[in-house]
């Protein structure tokens, strides 16, 4: 267990049980995902229990138990991205990848993601990749989106 | 920047600061909101950039990348003043140009204006286009022309004004008067009077208050509240301080769902400013008040834009919301009195304190006052955020700002509210937009996405994405709910196969019914709105489904039929290269033939095709 990387986020916050949510999130972003070692640590430091740690960890879409990949694909199915065949742009990226959506490529550059909504609705159907936003994203535009990161 | 030690001092500094801008300057926006952003505002910035360094113009012209410019169908859209030309579709190449012409020359480039659909009438100021035409932009009104990341745009217009009035000229009393007397309601979807809120928090006697902004925009189909805390940070922030001053709260939380990093990361630069000049903080403006702000990020829940699931999380728990009452602003936070409100709420109150509660309550119908800011999406030919006064109506906003029908097809529906709301039918769209008529249909204002559909939309694929939507985002807390969307999705999944009966029909009404009553919090109660409003209006559709096993719309697909036609077919495999299971097979440069036995019906053949080849029946 790396602690040092991991003293460097709690100390961040105040060590109360209210910063979880917090603690976790900065986690998550630094490790791609929740390790099982860094969480018995938390749950000692912020005195909250392995369990509430885990149902909180279950429960909000953001968190993963298994490391993501490098890059992160969300496919906007919001409701204007479903009305312009976003689930289409879902099932190609699925089988281009080869990948099923919440899952990582087994070379660890993608996970696919759906997400509800990313707020471009006047641009459906949106992809997004890591930080970047990509419009009108229908399906011949997904070879496209992922040559840039491949 | 110098710290504000009193009211002079800020005067002082923002008189200086308009004296010292040049209004004839010429200054280049690129619009960078919600709309613009995926279609390449970045570039296109970068290349005015680069241009104007080629051209020696970087001290001369003032470039800016703003918040939302309204109209997103042009992104990316951008604005040159002071001659107020603004330009649609803009792409990196066409940057020489406008500079060439618009910069150096002062002519408009012609081609790169709006243009009428129907009359092909152009326009090259703002003013001038229909889409601008109806609208009273109170909360969007700065969003184009100033740069969300400075702090003196925000003050040369005139920003952090109403918080000084707040602190040294009015009582909390005063406050919280004006803002009931204005008739502000909340805007995040419930349309609860702010002022009586406040007041209730207020008036709680247990200390500390809290203040919350509610920045969970969770409805698919709505970006108003990404593109104001993107676009105008510090007046979400300014709404928030002389709400705290008025409750007496000092400490302030602005919930961000981590969807939007844009929002977190503007918000976070423009606390971080305001603590620098001492707007937050202690003692601010040296009036003995003390507030701050934090940023508190969701964690990816619908559920958490209800208020007492946002709340739960906050203290570090999942997010299920508890009954009320409680009200958070009795009972809130950590148990204490706590105000919430929606970011389009927090951002219309500086604007009340500045021009006054009868300024605004002139604005809007009886019961529902002032404007309120819609996403204007799907089949309109304008899609873009609208801000028009409350009692609008329908058709206007589709017709008029919305340029009517893509492609000129029948308007079928429009879809207000997100998941809680409902699908408005033809019938209706004379009706004033407010809160009590939206309610009256079966819809509810919700946060302020307005969705239209036209004939190419099925309303029996809407009511189940929507059913689907909160069944996977339900947080599991109740039976009603949980069951009941579980069992509402099992059934519509049973129509869309073709294996529907008319008793489904009967029995969705009647879980509908005990969803509606029985559930804990609104993502419940409101979950039977899509399906109530689209059995109401569009039965017949239903009955499509259920009687003959079609669907008209050609949307639902089961109960489609994929075809390659020969005559048109080139042979250039695009659908061969798409098909995920390998029902099509042919040579190369020959007709195709598509297996119905290996078909899963999932169209990317169809949208692969560039030659219209593939058919649906």
């Amino acid at each position: 267990m790396d602690l040092p990387r991991l003293e460097n986020i709690l100390t961040r916050y105040e060590g109360e049980p209210y910063d979880l949510i917090p603690v976790l999130q900065d986690i998550q972003d630094s490790y791609s995902y929740l390790p099982k070692d860094e969480l018995t640590v938390v749950s000692e430091r912020l005195n909250v229990p392995l369990t509430q740690i885990y149902s909180v960890a279950t429960f909000f879409k953001m968190f993963s138990l298994i490391p993501k990949g490098k890059h992160q694909i969300k496919v906007c199915l919001g409701t204007t991205c479903h009305l312009k065949g976003s689930g289409r742009v879902v099932e190609s990226m699925s089988h281009r990848l080869g990948v099923e959506v919440g899952y990582t490529t087994k070379d660890m550059q993608f996970s696919l993601e759906t997400v509800g909504c990313l707020g471009s609705c006047a641009q459906a159907p949106v992809v997004m990749v890591d930080d970047k936003y990509f419009g009108r994203s229908t399906v011949d535009k997904v070879p496209k989106i992922l040559k840039l990161y491949k | 920047m110098p710290r504000f030690e009193s009211i002079d001092h800020l005067r002082e500094y923002r008189r200086q600061l308009v004296a010292k801008r040049d209004p004839n300057q010429p200054q280049v926006l690129v619009c960078a909101g919600p709309g613009c952003l995926p279609m390449g505002s970045e570039e296109v910035a970068a290349a005015f950039r680069e241009e104007f360094e080629k051209n020696g113009l970087g001290a001369k012209v003032l470039l800016k990348e703003c918040g939302c410019h309204g109209l997103c169908a042009g992104a990316v859209r951008v604005l040159i003043r002071p001659q107020e030309i603004t330009y649609q579709h803009v792409t990196p190449e066409d940057v020489p140009e406008i500079v060439e012409q618009t910069l150096k020359e002062g002519q408009v480039v012609e081609r790169l204006v709006y243009e009428d659909l129907h009359t092909q009438e152009k326009a090259a100021h703002k003013g001038d286009i229909p889409f601008f035409k109806g609208q009273m932009p109170i909360v969007l009104r700065k969003l184009d022309i100033i740069d969300p990341t400075s702090l003196d745009d925000y003050l040369a217009l005139g920003g952090y004004r109403a918080l000084r009035k707040a602190l040294l000229e009015m009582k909390p009393d005063d406050i919280i008067d004006a803002i009931d007397k204005s008739g502000l309601r909340g805007r995040g979807g419930g349309g609860f009077p702010t002022g009586r809120k406040w007041r209730v928090c207020q008036e709680a006697m247990d200390e500390p208050k809290f203040i919350i902004c509610n920045g969970d925009e969770g409805d698919p189909g709505a970006f108003m509240d990404r593109a104001v805390m993107e676009g105008d940070p510090h007046a979400v922030l300014e709404g928030m301080i002389i709400g705290g001053f008025a409750i007496g709260a000092s400490k302030g939380y602005i919930y961000v769902r981590h969807e939007y990093p844009l929002a977190v990361s503007r918000l976070q630069l423009a606390i971080d400013q305001a603590r620098e000049v001492g707007f937050l903080g202690k003692n601010i403006l040296r009036s003995g008040f003390d507030f701050d702000i934090k940023i508190s990020r969701g964690a990816g829940a619908f559920v958490c834009g209800e208020e007492t699931a946002l709340i739960h999380s906050m203290e570090g728990h999942i997010g299920e919301p508890s009954p009320r009452p409680p009200y958070p602003a009795q009972a809130g936070l950590f148990g204490k009195p706590t105000v919430i409100n929606n970011v389009e709420t927090w951002a219309n109150v500086p604007e009340i304190i500045n021009l006054g509660a009868d300024w605004y309550a002139g604005i809007g119908t009886e019961k529902s006052k002032g404007t309120k800011v819609f996403s204007l999406v799907g089949a309109v030919n304008q899609t873009g955020l609208v801000e028009v006064p409350m009692g609008t109506t329908l058709r206007q906003i589709v017709y008029e700002l919305g340029g009517g029908i893509h492609q000129d097809r029948e308007f079928k529906a429009v879809q207000t509210g997100g998941p809680s709301g409902g699908c408005i039918p033809a019938q209706f769209l004379d009706l004033p937009v407010d809160y009590d008529s939206l309610q009256s249909v079966g819809s509810i204002m919700g946060s302020g996405g307005m969705i239209v559909m036209d004939t190419t939309s099925c309303m029996v694929d809407v009511a189940r994405y929507f059913i689907n939507f909160l069944y996977e985002e339900s947080c599991g807390k109740c039976t009603p709910c949980r069951e009941g969307l579980k069992n509402l999705l099992f059934i519509l999944d049973e129509i869309i196969h073709g294996r529907g009966t008319e008793e489904h029909l009967a029995l969705m009404d009647e879980l509908c019914g005990t969803m509606a009553t029985a559930s804990i919090c609104g993502l419940g109660k409101s979950a039977v709105n899509p399906i109530l409003s689209t059995m109401k209006y569009f039965r017949d559709e239903y009955l499509a489904h259920i009687r003959d096993k079609k669907c008209h719309a050609l949307v639902c697909r089961p109960l489609l039929k994929y075809t390659i036609d020969p005559e048109t077919c080139t042979g250039c495999l695009a659908c061969v290269r798409e098909c995920p299971v390998g029902a099509i097979s042919g040579k190369k440069k020959m007709p195709q033939e598509l297996d119905q036995e290996l078909c899963v019906k999932c169209g990317l053949c169809y949208e692969a095709c560039q030659f219209e080849a593939v058919k649906i029946e």
